[in-house]
């Protein structure tokens, strides 16, 4: 009897999570969709410690450290999940997102330096798995870098090609080990410096603005990691999680590259980085821009009958949600229809801005998609831009030559007015000029996004 | 070769073979249609579901020979990495959705 539970336990650790996912898909069940996948994760967690039976017949040892290194994980890891500001969650994912691709990465290097001559199959398995879970590792580091600022945007000149050259080295150094050509276990090390190399690499040019599809791309990477665990020991569970996460997460990627209208391709590549430094230098020239003053924004306001807000980073890197919401709301008591659009890629993961506003108690109706926001645009008196930049920026339509061309913006000049908040002159995330801020139906409001609008409700409640 | 021809002739490897394919197309079927809302969290759920390679980080753990330090640590800080992933990706992810929920009840 004893002997199928281990099995069972990992039958139903992959349906928990088959069904996790999908109840993530909706809002209604996401949370319980949440928990539904932690039991199944905390199952097969158990029932591996206490049931799993290696080739030779034995259970598993070293409890004390087992048990340790648990009790560890679990209490940094709940303590640094708890205390995160909802506008630092992307890089906290990202982090999180790092481990898994560093344990991953750690099994190949303890199961080799077990046996550094296994089959071939298994030799396939543990180098891929090595691969792949430390690009995952060093691009995530870099990403939580490059999200919380600790590390600037850099672009390396030729970095296309030293990327190509280390993919070389990759296949070069894996033909070698694999092929029983060397067995050398440098080789091997060799391999997991080239591909550590690699992540930082390939991270370190993309711009900001490509980064909720960097994010997204690593996430399915550490999945397909895990999942070649579990071909390395015929683990079901690992082998289902892993693939689900590595292709569900290979389809969010490919609805946000579609979103900003570019090849996956080519943001692996990192010619946005290229053409970023490219476009920088050709705009030399700034047209004049008109300032408004918050009196006559909150007059503005106030006497429309639809007003459209359109958060972007700006919104979370000023903690501003909050003060938002007072703004909606004493719109709304002013008999003002006051609705959000928001873009797909807006902030720093898909999604971003939703769960911000959702923080302040936005209610859900009034989050408009892209395209619904779009329809509504023409009706709309007035448009409030909250530090977003390049997701309305109008070259995206206008100019073939500018790296975004071709992307879906939020169409805000069909509006009335457009108000943008900014704190200064200086293009968004992306480098890119946004032309938008000269055009003449264009004011703008500068300051820290949280000051405005606190300003703003102040104006109007002595209306 | 060899190792490709396995893939399909040995029991064990062909039955892997066969979940993997069909997990690809059950991961593309069940979040095919989420709506933009739920991304941030939906990533942040299967972030913490990919936080399985935990298991075969306590396997490679408890079957470290008692006298292999290098294995022994490098096994523990395996451990630890990959509780911090399960552990973290449920708790933030509980986070963003409560905040959904929260707000549902008005």
């Amino acid at each position: 009897m004893e002997n199928i539970i281990l099995p069972l336990s990992y039958l139903i650790g992959s349906v928990t999570f088959i069904m996790g996912l999908k109840m993530l898909s909706h809002p209604d069940t996401a949370r319980k969709g949440n928990l539904v996948a932690a039991f199944g994760m905390t199952l097969a967690i158990f029932a591996t410690i206490f049931l799993y039976k290696g080739h030779d017949g034995n259970g598993l040892g070293n409890y004390p450290w087992i048990f340790a290194a648990l009790a560890i994980g679990t209490v940094v890891g709940t303590m640094a999940a708890k205390k995160v500001q909802m506008t630092a969650m992307p890089e906290m994912v990202s982090l999180f997102n790092g481990m898994g691709g560093a344990c991953a990465m750690l099994i190949s290097v303890i199961e080799y330096h077990h046996n550094p001559t296994p089959s071939v199959g298994m030799l396939v398995v543990i180098v891929l798995g090595m691969i792949i879970g430390t690009v995952s590792f060093a691009g995530s580091i870099i990403a939580w870098g490059k999200l919380n600022g600790k590390i600037k945007d850099k672009s390396i000149a030729g970095a296309q090609y030293i990327n190509f050259i280390l993919w070389g080295a990759l296949i070069t150094l894996s033909v070698m080990l694999i092929g029983g050509y060397s067995t050398e276990p440098m080789v091997f090390y060799g391999i997991l410096m080239v591909a550590a190399i690699y992540g930082v690499l390939f991270v370190m040019p993309i711009g900001g603005a490509d980064m909720p599809v960097v994010i997204s791309l690593l996430n399915s990477f550490t999945g397909v990691a895990a999942a070649f665990g579990g071909f390395l020991y015929d683990n079901p569970v690992m082998l289902t999680g892993g693939i689900l996460v590595g292709s569900a997460g290979t389809i969010l990627t490919m609805l946000m590259c579609k979103a900003m209208n570019r090849s996956l391709k080519n943001v692996l590549v990192g010619s946005f980085g290229a053409a970023k430094t490219g476009g920088a230098a050709c705009t030399g020239e700034q047209g004049s821009y008109k300032e408004i003053s918050l009196n006559d924004t909150a007059t503005i306001m106030a006497y429309a009958t639809k007003v459209c807000i359109i958060p972007g980073y700006g919104l979370a890197v000023a903690q501003a949600q909050h003060a938002c919401h007072e703004l909606e709301k004493i719109l709304g008591d002013k008999g003002v229809e006051v609705t959000y659009g928001i873009h797909p890629v807006a902030g720093r993961m898909p999604g971003h801005m939703n769960v911000l506003l959702a923080e302040a108690d936005v209610p859900y109706e009034k989050l408009l998609e892209m395209e619904d926001a779009n329809d509504q645009m023409a009706s709309t008196n007035v448009v409030l831009i909250l530090g977003a930049n390049d997701v309305v920026n109008p070259a995206a339509k206008e100019d073939p030559s500018s790296p975004i061309y071709g992307m879906p913006i939020l169409e805000v000049e069909k509006a009335d007015h457009v108000i943008i908040n900014k704190r200064s002159m200086k293009p968004g995330y992306a480098g890119i000029e946004n032309e938008l801020f000269f055009r003449p139906k264009t004011s703008m409001l500068f300051g820290d996004a949280k000051k405005v609008l606190q300003d703003l409700v102040s104006e109007m409640k002595q209306m | 070769m060899e190792a490709i021809q396995n893939l399909f002739t040995d029991p064990a490897t062909y039955r892997l073979l066969t979940i993997v394919i069909l997990s690809i197309f059950l991961g593309i079927e069940v979040i095919g249609r989420v709506p933009s809302v739920l991304h941030t969290p939906l990533m942040s759920g299967a972030n913490a579901i990919h936080g399985v390679v935990i298991i075969g980080a306590i396997i490679v753990m408890g079957q470290a020979p008692s006298d292999d330090y290098l294995a022994l640590t490098l096994g523990f800080l395996a451990v630890i990495l990959g509780t911090l992933n399960v552990v973290g990706g449920f708790v933030v992810t509980d986070r963003m959705l409560e905040m959904f929920s929260k707000k549902k009840k008005k």
